[in-house]
């Protein structure tokens, strides 16, 4: 199993040695990317460069910012240990950096999210690691 | 003209079923469709020398010679094919490839997707849709990234490419309902499909529950059980058989991406370079084909494929929809088993439907959903996120 699970039953990540760095900032509330000197940032994180195979990436602070690029609003709850919290809206988030990130928006109404929208991490932690969210911009 | 070295010669499906009263395990259903489809193409056991099948359950590793043990075969080309919803497509080219190379001749594919018998009492019938779809496996990003997002099952995936579609281009909610609705009508007259006798209009669709925005309940399959198969082999066999033979005319496959999120473009999708290969190998047009076989796990699966495979330009997916008729008697037929929205999806047996519908209605099988005139086919596989992707071009001889 790559999962663990909080008690109340939500499922979160399993760090492991590639992604470790990720949650320990998303753990003080940073978001960090890989960057690579080619091919500039890439996610989520890897061993090599998605596009050169290079290994010769580094970690680098990305803003938390981004913009909608599609999102969905769960009203049945597919994932499990967050049934209780339907209605909520899940956006892949076209970051400042370039990659595409999947998160819940949290802290809107899920029926004012909309493709464009800018918005901003969140981080929750939780057991070792964090979940990232983002919310609407003020 | 396209390839016609390798035919489909026999096809094996089961009545797809909520409940499946009667389970069995993996080995076992693949043994009851290999007998099915050897007969049904009038080919002796003796004569297979391939064997494609999905990941065997009751043997994960090492699954095709546990089929080929099982089964009593002595086979050449053996392979487990792992495509999703395109598994049963993807087999179908490769199973073509290996007997137009020589490796083999007549060659097996299987697709069951039935309950095994529980263990220990308990309830065996009920369909388990697993959410995470193995991205739950040590060292998953999809376990690290998605899952604690929500982003499970598949619904939610093809959400996302919906609204995305309606960011750019618009999307006209009645187009999409009437995908269903003809799929629906066209289930009418399929035997083997879990919703014959129970049409739907564009407003039962309309007014059904919201799942994911903007996907609503009448515009998602339903999982349920069922199997199927196809005898793929040689075009000389082939021609010796009780059926008109089907040549595999064209393939093409494309993979770029397993998570929605890090699909190169949500809209612009990889079957483009699929759809396009297998047209280019077959030599043929879209305007010619007289059945569309595709894959529609969703209804936005069906629109984008319409776009993607080269049937219209990019954003006039639903003014294509809107001015055809997709229905057994319309203009440009569909899905004419009522696809999976009609008829039911049977796991990986779902996906090959879109194969065995085609084959039948080429080799003037389909009963009471005959088309009138069906020579030449384009079937597709979409699996995973809108991500595996396998096109087909079947011809007739």
């Amino acid at each position: 199993m790559g999962l663990q699970h909080t008690p109340e039953g939500r499922p979160v990540a399993l760090a492991n040695p590639t992604s470790r760095p990720f949650f320990d900032a998303a753990r003080e509330g940073r978001l960090v990317l890989q960057r690579c000197p080619r091919d500039g940032f890439f996610f989520y994180p890897r061993s090599h460069c998605p596009r050169c195979l290079g290994t010769d990436w580094s970690w680098e602070a990305a803003s938390g910012r981004g913009t909608v690029h599609s999102f969905t609003i769960d009203r049945v709850g597919h994932a499990p240990g967050l049934g209780a919290e339907v209605p909520y809206a899940i956006a892949i988030v076209e970051l400042e950096e370039g990659p595409r990130m999947t998160a819940r928006l949290v802290d809107c109404d899920p029926d004012s999210v909309h493709v464009g929208q800018e918005v901003e991490a969140r981080f929750e932690p939780l057991l070792d690691v964090a979940v990232v969210h983002f919310t609407p911009r003020a | 003209m396209g390839r016609r070295a390798a035919a489909i010669a026999g096809i094996a499906e089961w009545k797809a079923q909520r409940v499946w009263d009667r389970p069995m395990f993996m080995l076992e259903a693949c043994a009851q469709l290999a007998q099915e489809a050897l007969a049904d193409a009038a080919i002796d056991k003796d004569a297979v020398d391939g064997l494609l099948l999905p990941p065997v359950w009751e043997s994960p590793m090492f699954g095709p010679s546990a089929a080929a043990e099982y089964l009593g075969l002595a086979v050449n080309f053996a392979e487990v094919v792992d495509l999703g919803g395109a598994t049963g497509a993807g087999m179908v080219w490769r199973a073509a490839a290996a007997i137009e190379v020589g490796a083999c001749e007549t060659c097996l594919v299987l697709c069951p997707t039935v309950p095994p018998p529980p263990q220990q009492g308990g309830d065996p019938a009920k369909m388990r849709m697993p959410a995470y779809l193995g991205g739950d496996a040590w060292g998953s990003p999809q376990g690290q990234f998605e899952i604690p997002a929500g982003m499970v099952a598949a619904t939610p995936s093809f959400a996302q490419v919906a609204q995305r579609y309606r960011a750019v281009h618009g999307l006209r909610e009645e187009t999409l309902a009437r995908i269903a609705v003809h799929e629906r009508d066209n289930a009418q007259t399929n035997e083997r499909a879990i919703f014959r006798g129970k049409p739907i209009t564009v407003e039962d669709v309309l007014a059904s529950r919201r799942v994911c925005d903007p996907l609503k309940l009448l515009e998602i399959v339903m999982p349920c059980f069922g199997g199927a198969a196809l005898l793929v082999t040689s075009a000389e066999r082939a021609a010796q058989g009780p059926h008109r033979p089907v040549f595999v005319s064209g393939f093409g496959e494309r993979l770029t991406h397993k998570s929605i999120t890090y699909a190169p473009d949500l809209l612009d999708n990889p079957i483009r370079a699929a759809a396009g290969r297998a047209f280019g190998m077959a030599g043929a047009s879209r305007e010619a084909i007289d059945l569309a076989s595709i894959y529609d796990c969703y209804t936005i699966t069906v629109l984008v494929t319409i776009e993607n495979a080269g049937f219209c330009k990019p954003g006039q997916g639903q003014d294509f929809v809107d001015e055809r008729d997709l229905r057994r008697d319309g203009d440009w037929p569909l899905n004419t088993h009522g696809g999976q929205l009609g008829a039911g999806q049977p796991g990986l047996a779902g996906g090959l439907a879109h194969v065995t519908e085609a084959a039948r209605q080429l080799m003037g099988r389909a009963g009471e959903g005959q088309l009138r005139r069906c020579d030449l086919a384009y079937a597709n596989g979409t699996g995973g996120m809108m991500a595996e992707q396998v096109a087909l071009i079947l011809e007739g001889a």
